[in-house]
């Protein structure tokens, strides 16, 4: 048996090489015929938040930019402060994200060219509706995040740096609250995206801070609902950046530029302002204002 | 609203519809995971081969680390290749980062050590039983290795599913990689984790059976092809 299988073995050891060059071979092909793809579009890498894609948002603009001018737009969609990093890094064209503070940092630094505002939305409070706090229907945002966590109410926080988790955090501040102290109790930090937050919350029968827009196009809110809303420190400003090509010489400046300066036209703000979810305007144009 | 059709519904109602979105998204994961579980062989074979038949110093450690090495986090590879092809990485010329090839990239440096790891036993295991009749045949180290791996071909194949498993469900290392663009790098994981992210639950779900099912059926037919030599080596 083993004589046999040998003999088999010897005569057939350039089969597996030859399927194994066939095979590299097939690869090669299938590499170059990517590579050529995406060098034959012509496309712009945005780095953007989970609330603009998962809301939808893009899916309805993109399209209409891209018909308009040939550029496809590929949306690279995490964390405010990932976003910021990776365009940092040299790894976008655009950046379209919702913390100004760190937007200005980002510019300041010479990562971007300019900041210039491009519409607004605002952050809710979401919690249970049996609501055992008794915040529903209020308008102040500080005093609900108070009675909160004076009743040691389960809360949910983004925890991952992003624009939503900077304007919780600034909330809690000006509540007088150290959410630090309590992480782990009441205060938990699920360190995840928007999405994944909200369905800790749903899950949990806990309270936290979303922006509309992802709250609106959640389809996982079990009993949840909104309880908060209409304060003007739930403000929430979106702004957009050319990255630097001065810095990061692959930058498509031309191309970026051109999708900024369409978002900032008439045609693109009035674009925003025209997406809704079920009837509900979710993005406020306000550029140049 | 009506009723929400759940899981299977959704899966169902995927699959009947043949909508060209869930095409194109099984296709890339399937271009992607294949690539890399055929480079991952490329590399992996030859190096589990050398690993088993090899006597060189360093070897017991060399074994260890290509065994530890299954047990890599596809997050970490994530980062580590997304610190390499990133435009301020040492390949940031390439512009590969959010790109397929990226994907395979990272898909292919978890893949390796489970083909390696794998094939290093069964090599090894194949040569302290007939590895005698080998010397009897006067083999050189190529010739020997070239003849145990073809040898153990049926247990290397379960090697290659265990790697083509490993790639086709990870998510941690193409959703940093590939950034789960529309149309261009996002797969089935990365949708699914979208969708989960969205809180439609029944859609990811049934995204989910979607694989499932496609990971049975690759496997099967794997096993159905493998049949007839086996039958053939019963002879």
């Amino acid at each position: 048996m083993f004589n046999r299988s040998l003999l088999d073995g010897r005569r057939t050891a350039t089969k597996p090489a030859m399927v194994a060059l066939a095979v590299l071979g097939s690869l090669c092909l299938l590499l170059s015929g990517m590579r050529q793809a995406s060098a034959g579009e012509r496309f712009i890498i945005v780095q953007s938040t989970t609330s603009t894609e998962s809301s939808g948002l893009f899916g309805y603009l993109l399209p209409l930019f891209t018909a308009r001018t040939g550029i496809e737009v590929r949306v690279v969609a995490v964390g405010t402060g990932q976003a910021i990093k990776n365009a940092a890094n040299g790894d976008g064209d655009v950046l379209l994200v919702h913390d100004k503070v760190s937007e200005e940092t980002f510019v300041a630094d010479g990562d971007g060219v300019s900041r210039h505002d491009v519409m607004y939305n605002d952050f809710v409070i979401i919690g249970p509706s049996a609501d055992s706090v008794g915040i529903g229907g209020s308008k102040d945002a500080v005093e609900g995040l108070k009675r909160i966590a004076t009743a040691a109410a389960p809360f949910v926080s983004r925890g991952d740096d992003s624009g939503t988790h900077k304007a919780e955090l600034r909330l809690w501040k000006e509540a007088g609250i150290d959410v630090t102290a309590a992480s782990g109790t009441w205060y938990r930090e699920a360190g995840q995206g928007m999405g994944a937050t909200l369905n800790m919350a749903a899950s949990l029968g806990a309270y936290a801070l979303s922006d509309r827009a992802s709250w609106s196009a959640f389809k996982n809110k079990g009993s949840s609902k909104l309880l908060v809303e209409g304060d003007r420190r739930l403000f929430n400003q979106y702004g957009i950046i050319l990255v630097n090509p001065a810095r990061h010489p692959n930058v498509k400046s031309a191309d970026g530029q051109a999708f900024i300066d369409w978002m900032l036209s008439g045609e693109g703000q009035a674009a925003i302002a025209s997406f809704a979810i079920d009837g509900q305007q979710q993005f406020f144009p306000n550029a140049g204002r | 609203m009506a009723a929400t059709p759940g899981p299977f519904g959704e899966a169902f109602r995927l699959i009947a519809g043949l909508e060209p979105d869930l095409v194109e998204i099984v296709l890339l994961s399937l271009q992607v995971t294949v690539t890399a579980v055929a480079l991952s062989a490329a590399a992996g074979l030859p190096l589990g081969a050398t690993l088993a038949v090899a006597r060189f110093p360093g070897r017991g450690a060399a074994v260890t680390l290509v065994n530890s090495l299954m047990g890599l986090p596809p997050v970490v590879v994530g980062l580590g290749v997304y610190l390499m092809l990133s435009s301020s990485g040492p390949l940031g010329p390439l512009q590969l980062l959010y790109t397929p090839v990226a994907m395979i990239i990272a898909q292919t440096i978890l893949v390796v050590p489970i083909v390696a790891a794998l094939t290093r036993q069964t090599v090894e295991d194949l040569d302290a039983e007939i590895g005698d009749q080998l010397t009897l045949f006067g083999l050189g180290p190529l010739a020997r290795g070239a003849t145990l791996l073809w040898e153990g071909r049926m247990s290397l194949v379960t090697a290659l599913l265990a790697g083509f498993g490993r790639a086709i469900a990870e998510v941690g290392a193409v959703i940093i990689v590939g950034g789960n663009i529309n149309h261009v790098t996002r797969t089935m994981t990365t949708a699914i984790a979208l969708e989960t992210s969205k809180g439609d639950l029944a859609l990811a779900m049934g995204l989910g059976i979607i694989l499932l099912a496609m990971a049975i059926a690759i496997n099967a037919a794997v096993v159905a092809l493998g049949r007839p030599s086996s039958a053939e080596r019963r002879t």
